[in-house]
């Protein structure tokens, strides 16, 4: 099978890649560049675990294909962090204990971190309305919004 | 997924020829139908034409006569920001902000929505309420239509082979005018419309209703106009009694289907119930832009 | 929290970060999916499309030509399975059925059963090889629905099936779909209906759910050169997969690895082994690792969801008390035997003292998947039942329905339906919490708005644990475990090890290690990792204690007696100027005989069952039949809560699972047997926005089974919602929902006299 070389800039670094046309960003990520972080739970854009940023917008990236990529900015969990110091965002996901199994809390991350992103004090019903495309089995949410809710509160306090 | 070819034209042109070289091809625009499509084999193609980088149906404006110009395979998040949008044509935004979660929303557009055909589509009621119209390009140069022509059953739309859908027009809105697109979902977001209604009223300055239009979503096998609704509002007084004749219009106009979204009578039930909230929501609207 | 006769912990009962979060907030935990190894192949299960089919053969000459193809497999390929049965723990399998389950052999018994695999370069690959693979079926008709099943005329999944009466052993004289019968009964039935105030009778039906786990099933397998094997995979229990897949290859145990990686929920549904074996075989016959994975279709039609059932219930009550109650209970096992029926039966009681019942309980297989555990199994099911009549019973006599659950409550001797009497419970406590709180003293007021309450039990289990502690000369701790940790049991036990060796939290880090590095775990399940591998790191807590206590005897000369272990140092009661911190023993320890190292190997008894109390709000519209929850609250007794947290976080994830189960999750088949919604989008799990925060109210009696008073804590939340939700909508609307799932559509019907 033919490849296509695409050239992005991925966390912040340029980074080229071969794929096949028919590969998803999801599946480049995880499979040619060995960033596990997004995550398949459902392959058809209803879950939300597979969540990174394009362009500094959330997407489902079992729903991108890699090839459409080329020339843009790509954001993952992996680049989350800088170097050993944790997004705040990571660190109140941490600290109220908004996670049990794990395998979605990276796409409730990012969700979370473009909303805020976007709008530093969202009230709770915004904030369960935002990540609704992003499933959690385990929490019942109710720890992931506490997080998201004292994430905004610390972003604007570190401003 | 089966393979393909991915094109990625810089030009309405070069989208066209590509469209016509021979092979069998989709059109990409967010993807996200088609791409899951594709991989679940409920499409094949040859080649697979994306038209985000052709920049006239990436754009929208707001044109000098007030009437909303939507590049078909412009995101729906970015049309929704616009603010703009928001206050001249809140009933698109109320389509725009359901249609999947946000994550879908970044790149999924008011054209892919409609070319997916889907009878439960969020974008048809509420467009064709606005009585919007449909710029079509194709080898014969451009033909215009409205919306409600678009469809041709559940999953197929009436675009000819080397088409593409262009741009959605929206008329500007009248003064004592308002719209409103209403769905129901079992849960409160991420689902596929059991039933929808999409409606659009012109009061004069006395209340009484000039024009209306009613439209529905997932209760046929196209979304569905339904003149018999209009035409119970129109010489009414807006209000209760005249939503609710319109409401029964709606509802016998409405032929369903059963399956594991919902049933016939809970479909032809929910028509009436969200033809007279989406009434009242708009006619709401109406007084509040006074 | 409430807490009764609760010692001072130091480190239990406090709130720090997990061991392994940092890992799980930066994305680089490693899943099972998540493994990539040199020269891995990925490998495709190709699966059945039609609900109950003969097998009349197998073609895939043309899938071999594929380029890239390496392997392909069939139920042939495997050396065969014999007809014995494997303790899973919390379930049993039949390792026959579980082959047959694996990869079909003479039929298939469900849309979705397994029915070859393939291995190839990558999984465009592979699935382009199995739309190449051709099977000739003969088709046979399905049957669904398990009152269909149980028919004398219905068509049979197993012509050599015979229902076994579990009472005597008897095998009936015919074949059937009816896999076992049980009977449970005391007291005299009819003299208490006929002397009762009130009876209730009522039918109910439940639809086949999900777990809903978001990390589809995947196992990594490699038949090493030397003949062993290794296998990566995300389960609830390595050693369960280890002795499985050596059953099912006919290899010896030891030759098999099960190296478990982060697991992305389970609730049960990832204990039976679907894709290990078949990972292994490819692996055999390509020369390489495979990897082989699920996707969600394939999770919804081809793991194990819970069951479907119909329920028939007749309570009766007399001067407050329940007075008797007389139950059948059919439940869907799906393709092969082993639905929860009998946990059910055992459970649904509990809360209650009760002196007349008669409970006879079906085990009927029907042409879906074959059911696995899923949270508490059984129990939210036939708590829907008996807390759904319980209600309208104290609704008819206007009694308070708390009050009814408080002075009907078990208590310590109250004997379970098993007969066995209970130990120290906290079955009224739950209730006087719920009692107790704001929730329950606020008033409920607008039209369409109601409350409803309900409680539940969980048995909670035991099993085999083992653990080894070993200590650093720095002072820290190594904990090495073998329970899979899905939800934060690295910290649990952990924080056991902590407070019994009286040392920071920080200074123990815990591992979850492969099967050859440590003795036996049985399966995270059953909500028994914190209480029983928690009494191992109890046990290997106070193994250390002993030894350090002995070599400190010995430093000071003075007997073993004479030392005690307090606050994480040692002293001699003779001289309390002597005494010598776990710290610097660390750090002697070469000097004062060697490596200290603690070990538990044991099988935990005294598992204590836990009750929860839930109150919940709705609203309903009745124009579109849609549910709102405005308010939930649910008490629980957990024993002793490690990590509050935790705790909570567990109780929050039942409940919405038992909201979504409630209230739109179902299996929706056509009439051919096809599942119409086996996708994220059409099974409607709850989302964010479709539950309100959930209050948690944690009780603590401590079980008098664990050093720490440990109950299980992660099952027994799923187990009131079904019936708490239907009473409240049943306050709300006067309309009684016995159907699962009280959906839009089920809801609008009825308010509405729609068809």
């Amino acid at each position: 099978m033919a490849r296509t070389h695409v050239s992005t800039r991925l966390n912040g670094v340029d980074t080229d890649f071969l794929c096949e046309d028919r590969q998803s960003l999801l599946e480049v990520l995880r499979d040619e560049i060995g960033l596990t972080g997004a995550k398949e739970g459902c392959n058809n854009g209803n879950c939300g675990a597979c969540a990174v940023h394009l362009d500094g917008r959330v997407v489902n990236s079992c729903c991108v294909l890699a090839v459409e990529t080329a020339g843009r900015e790509i954001a993952t969990i992996e680049g989350l962090a800088d170097g050993e110091n944790l997004h705040i965002l990571q660190n109140c996901f941490l600290e109220e204990a908004a996670l049990q199994c794990g395998i979605c809390t990276p796409g409730f991350i990012m969700a979370s971190k473009a909303l805020l992103d976007s709008e530093p004090n969202p009230d709770e019903h915004r904030i369960r309305f935002w990540l609704s495309g992003n499933l959690c089995r385990c929490t019942g949410y109710d720890k992931i919004v506490r997080a998201v809710q004292r994430a905004a509160t610390e972003l604007q306090e570190a401003k | 997924m089966e393979a393909f070819t991915y094109l990625a034209p810089k030009s309405l042109g070069e989208a066209l020829s590509a469209l016509g070289n021979g092979k069998k091809s989709l059109l990409l625009a967010g993807g996200t139908d088609v791409i899951v499509q594709l991989r679940e084999g409920r499409r094949q193609c040859d080649q697979l034409i994306d038209l985000k980088h052709v920049p006239e149906l990436m754009s929208f404006k707001i044109a000098g006569d007030g009437s909303l110009e939507i590049g078909a395979a412009a995101p729906l998040a970015e049309l929704y920001e616009d603010p703009e949008v928001r206050k001249r044509f809140p009933a698109v935004v109320d389509a725009a902000t359901i249609i999947g979660g946000i994550a879908i929303q970044s790149r999924a557009s008011l054209g892919g929505n409609l070319c997916n055909a889907s009878p439960a589509a969020d974008s048809s009621p509420a467009l064709m309420a606005l009585g919007a119209r449909l710029v079509i390009t194709g080898p014969a140069g451009n033909r215009e239509i409205a919306v409600e022509d678009f469809f041709a059953g559940p999953g197929r739309n009436t675009l000819q082979a080397g088409e593409i859908l262009l741009q959605v027009q929206i008329p500007a809105a009248v003064p004592n005018s308002g719209a409103f697109y209403h769905r129901f979902i079992p849960r409160n977001e991420m689902d596929i419309a059991v039933a929808s209604s999409g409606v659009s009223l012109v009061l004069d300055s006395a209340g009484v209703i000039q024009s209306a239009r009613v439209a529905l979503g997932a209760v046929a096998a196209t979304p569905l106009m339904v003149p018999a609704a209009a035409a119970a509002l129109v010489g009414k007084q807006a209000g209760p009694e005249a939503f609710a004749a319109a409401g029964e219009a709606a509802s016998a106009a409405a032929t369903p289907i059963d399956d594991m979204r919902g049933g016939v009578a809970q479909r032809r039930h929910l028509a009436k119930i969200l033809t007279v909230r989406a009434l009242e929501a708009a006619h709401q609207r109406i007084r509040e832009s006074r | 929290m409430t807490t009764i006769d609760r010692p001072e912990y130091k480190v239990i009962g406090t709130r720090p970060v997990r061991p392994d979060g940092v890992e799980k907030v930066t994305g680089r935990a490693q899943y099972g999916a998540d493994i990539h190894l040199p020269g891995l192949i990925h490998g495709r299960i190709l699966r059945s499309p039609h609900a109950h089919a003969k097998i009349l053969s197998i073609d895939t000459s043309e899938a071999a030509k594929v380029q890239g193809v390496f392997a392909i497999l069939t139920n042939k390929d495997f050396p065969g399975a014999s007809d014995k049965v494997e303790e899973l723990g919390e379930s049993a399998v039949n390792l026959k059925d579980a082959l047959d389950n694996i990869l079909a052999s003479d039929k298939v018994l469900y849309r979705g059963h397994a029915v070859a695999a393939v291995a190839a370069i990558n999984g465009h690959v592979a699935e382009e090889a199995l739309s190449k693979i051709k099977v000739e079926y003969e088709l046979l008709p399905p049957v669904l629905d398990v009152r269909d099943a149980m028919r004398e005329d219905a068509p049979l999944l197993n012509e050599s099936r015979h229902t076994k009466t579990l009472m005597t052993g008897e095998l009936s004289e015919k074949p059937s779909n009816i896999a076992t019968y049980n009977n449970l009964k005391a007291g005299d039935l009819e003299a208490a209906f006929a002397a009762a105030d009130a009876v209730v009778e009522r039918e109910f039906t439940t639809k086949m759910v999900h777990q809903g786990y978001i990390e589809p099933h995947n196992s990594t397998g490699n038949w090493n050169s030397d003949g062993t094997i290794t296998i990566w995979t995300s389960t609830q229990g390595t050693f369960a997969v280890r002795n499985l897949t050596a059953e099912v290859l006919k290899q010896p145990i030891s030759k098999v690895k099960v190296i478990p990686m982060e697991i992305g929920g389970g609730f049960g549904g990832k204990l039976p082994i679907y894709l290990d074996p078949v990972a292994a075989l490819l692996s055999k016959k390509s020369g390489r690792p495979v990897k082989v994975t699920m996707n969600r279709t394939d999770v919804f039609e081809g793991s194990g969801p819970t069951s479907g059932s119909y329920m028939k219930l007749k309570a009766a009550m007399k001067d407050k008390r329940l007075t008797a109650v007389e139950a059948t209970l059919c439940f869907e096992a799906g393709a092969f035997p082993g639905s929860p029926v009998g946990a059910a039966s055992m459970t649904m009681l509990s809360p209650y003292k009760v002196e007349n019942f008669d409970i006879k309980a079906y085990d009927v297989v029907v042409n879906k998947p074959k059911v696995a555990a899923y949270r508490a199994p059984g129990a939210p099911i036939g708590a829907f039942a008996i807390e759904s009549v319980i209600d309208e019973l104290c609704k008819n006599q206007g009694i308070d329905p708390l009050q009814f659950r408080l002075d009907n409550a078990s208590h310590e001797g109250t004997k379970m339906v098993t007969g066995v009497p209970f130990p120290k419970i906290g079955a009224e406590e739950s209730v006087r919490a719920a009692m107790d709180s704001p929730h329950w003293k606020s008033p409920i007021e607008g039209p369409f708005r109601g409350r409803g309450v309900a409680t539940g039990f969980w048995f909670n289990g035991g099993m085999q644990s083992s653990v080894v502690a070993n200590v650093n000369n720095d002072g820290t701790v190594n904990l090495v475990e073998g329970s899979v940790d899905i939800g934060g049991t690295r910290a649990s036990l952990a924080m056991q090890l902590a407070e019994t060796i009286g040392i920071p939290f920080d200074d123990i880090r815990p591992a979850v290690v492969d099967t050859d590095s440590i003795g036996h775990n049985d399966v995270t399940g059953g909500s028994r990792t914190t209480f029983a591998s928690g009494m191992a790191c109890f046990e290997a807590g106070m193994d250390i204690r002993r030894q350090l206590i002995a070599r400190a005897a010995k430093v000071w000369g003075v007997a073993i007696e004479d030392v005690v272990y307090e606050d994480g140092k040692v002293h001699s009661l003779k001289d309390r100027s002597k005494e010598l911190s776990f710290k610097q023993m660390a750090a002697d320890s070469a000097r004062q005989g060697g490596p200290i190292a603690g070990k538990a190997s044991l099988m935990a008894r005294g598992a204590g069952g836990a009750f929860a109390t839930h109150i919940v709000d709705v609203e309903v519209d009745p124009d579109t039949g849609k549910v709102t929850i405005l308010r939930y609250t649910a008490t629980q007794d957990v024993g002793t809560a490690i990590h509050p947290s935790y705790v909570e976080g567990q109780i929050q994830g039942g409940v919405v699972q038992g909201i979504g189960w409630a209230l739109n999750e179902e299996y929706f088949y056509d009439e051919s047997g096809r599942m119409a919604n086996s996708s994220y989008l059409d099974y409607r799990m709850p989302t964010a926005l479709d539950v309100p925060m959930i209050d948690t109210i944690i009780v603590e009696v401590p079980n008098p089974g664990h050093p720490y008073g440990v109950r299980g804590v992660g099952e027994v939340p799923i187990v009131p919602p079904l019936a708490a939700i239907a009473n409240a909508i049943a306050d709300a609307t006067g309309h009684r929902f016995a159907d699962l799932p009280i959906s839009p559509r089920r809801v609008v019907e009825a308010l509405n006299g729609l068809e």
